[in-house]
């Protein structure tokens, strides 16, 4: 968990994903489309990413990729995003987090 | 005094037994001449020929019999008196049933027996209804046990109560006769109705294909013992149903320009009956997410313009911001942000299903053709496919979340409108899908040359 949190203060959208895993594609896209460059971690290349998907999986989610941090702070899985995005709280998150400018 | 239960061939022990419950010749004990006693009960004897055929497999076991089948066998003699009948009763007991069941009078035992087998013994009246070659064969079994029985028969009662009998078996043998033109008219009911069956089922599944919607009984039990594609479908109709009725009160509300508290309810209403269609895909994606997906629980013209299982909501906002006028500059640029919004989702989810059919198009076609043997052939084949599956299995979750863009869109817009403007936006997303069903429907009836 403390890589987990240490990587996900590094940058202001952090990301952790699979490469096996489309739906984390489809997040990524949107972060994309937004003009969002977020750091994305893929748990399955990493050294020690199966500590690190146990302990995203300890955050509440059914599935523990897409994992989406924004200004170091947990935001929630592909569902919680969408929501987001759709009432627009989304794209405030990522300016506040001066992850994006607009 | 037992009776010894002899096991009549061995594949075709459960069928002689069931095809003729009850009538199955005995085996004499060796003392059991004259015991009472008859299991052989009323039955039609449905599949006599096997039963002869195991009869002379395990006739050999009988005591005297022997030599006697094989009399019978040559004989053609048909023999009508009760003689033959009654001491057969007795003497040749071949039960499956314990002695408990047995009907132990000596004239009763008769008429059973008559039930089955003496309408085939008298050859005047009876064989000319059901003439065939089984029967005849019956006949001469029937026959001839009975008249090799009569050589170890005790005769002197039979012939005491001839009249009585006589008059009995021709009863027998009119209920039996009866009896099988009941069987046959049943079983051509059957055979007709199986027919229909199937040709009822052509039909169904040639309209589905068509694309006409078609919703099963409105049996309950078996809509939810039926596969989810089948409860989906009936589960569809019935929302379907509920929100014609709900845009009725809808527009009967702002026609006749109601409160704003009344219309607030009946909004309300009618968005909880929205989330109430996203819980019953949820539902059935998990047992079906290709019925789903597919799209034939809709009509054809809103499948064709289908996206991930559902409505486009960036589309349904599109044809709602010229019907919402006036709206505040506020209002303005909320429904525009939400249709922007909604168009990025669908578009991030799109890419994400384009890849899940990448990955999975190089998941199935990476077969290397390996000169080994076939096992490692095979391995590769299931891992293949056991990673396939696992890719598969996200397409629920891809639904999930299109769905999951479709309520929240709807919401958003809610939240976004006052409450004449909500009526008036579902009012007119409720006559966009019903035209566009009616167009189906349309398309479907048109003239075809």
């Amino acid at each position: 968990m403390d890589r987990v949190k240490d990587l996900a203060s590094k940058k202001a959208a952090v990301i952790f994903t699979k490469s096996s895993c489309c739906m984390c594609h489809s997040i990524k896209q949107l972060f994309y489309e937004l003009g969002a460059s977020p750091a994305i971690h893929e748990l399955d290349q990493v050294s020690n990413g199966k500590e690190m998907e146990y302990a995203l999986r300890g955050l509440g989610c059914n599935s523990s990729v897409p994992a989406v941090f924004i200004g170091g702070k947990y935001v929630g899985s592909a569902k919680d995003i969408i929501s987001l995005h759709v009432d627009g709280s989304l794209k405030q998150m990522l300016i506040d987090a001066k992850a994006i400018w607009f | 005094m037992g009776s010894r239960t002899v096991k009549i061939g061995a594949e075709d022990d459960s069928r002689v037994m069931t095809g003729m419950p009850s009538f199955v010749p005995a085996i004499p004990n060796s003392n059991s001449l004259g015991t009472e006693g008859n299991t052989i009960r009323s039955s039609q004897l449905t599949d006599f020929g096997t039963f002869e055929q195991s009869l002379g497999f395990r006739i050999e076991d009988a005591v005297g019999l022997n030599p006697v089948y094989n009399q019978m066998k040559s004989s053609s003699q048909v023999l009508g008196t009760d003689i033959q009948f009654a001491t057969l009763n007795k003497t040749l007991q071949l039960q499956k049933e314990p002695q408990a069941n047995l009907v132990s009078t000596s004239g009763g035992h008769r008429e059973n027996w008559g039930e089955s087998t003496m309408a085939e013994a008298s050859p005047r009246t009876d064989t000319s209804t059901d003439d065939t070659d089984d029967k005849n064969q019956r006949h001469e079994m029937g026959q001839l046990i009975g008249v090799a029985a009569s050589d170890s028969s005790d005769k002197s009662k039979e012939k005491s109560g001839d009249q009585k009998t006589l008059r009995r078996l021709a009863q027998n043998r009119e209920a039996a006769r009866k009896s099988r033109l009941r069987k046959k008219a049943y079983v051509q009911q059957l055979e007709s109705s199986r027919l229909k069956l199937t040709q009822l089922e052509q039909e169904l599944q040639r309209a589905r294909q068509q694309g006409i919607f078609i919703s099963s009984s409105g049996d309950q039990s078996h809509s939810m013992s039926g596969n989810g594609a089948l409860a989906f479908d009936v589960e569809y109709a019935r929302w379907l149903e509920e929100q014609n009725k709900q845009i009725n009160e809808l527009r009967a509300a702002v026609n006749s320009h109601a409160a704003d508290a009344e219309l607030r309810t009946i909004v309300d209403n009618v968005m909880a009956h929205f989330d109430d269609i996203f819980r019953l895909k949820g539902i059935a994606a998990k047992a079906d997410v290709f019925h789903i997906l597919s799209g034939m629980w809709k009509t054809p013209a809103e499948r064709c313009f289908m996206w991930i299982g559902g409505f486009r909501s960036s589309e349904l906002l599109k044809l709602l911001v010229n019907q919402l006028e006036p709206l505040t500059e506020q209002q303005l640029m909320g429904i525009y942000n939400l249709q922007q919004s909604s168009q990025q989702a669908e578009d991030a989810l799109s890419q994400g299903m384009e890849a899940l059919q990448q990955s999975l198009a190089e998941t199935l076609a990476n077969g290397s053709p390996s000169p080994s043997g076939s096992s490692g052939n095979v391995a590769n084949y299931m891992g293949q496919m056991a990673m396939a599956m696992g890719k598969l299995g996200t397409l629920e979750g891809f639904l999930r979340q299109a769905d999951n863009l479709r309520q929240q869109t709807l919401q958003q817009m809610h939240r976004i409108l006052t409450t004449r403007q909500s009526a008036r936006a579902l009012l007119a997303i409720n006559d966009y899908f019903s035209r566009l069903r009616a167009l189906s429907s349309l398309w479907l009836a048109r003239p075809r040359e």
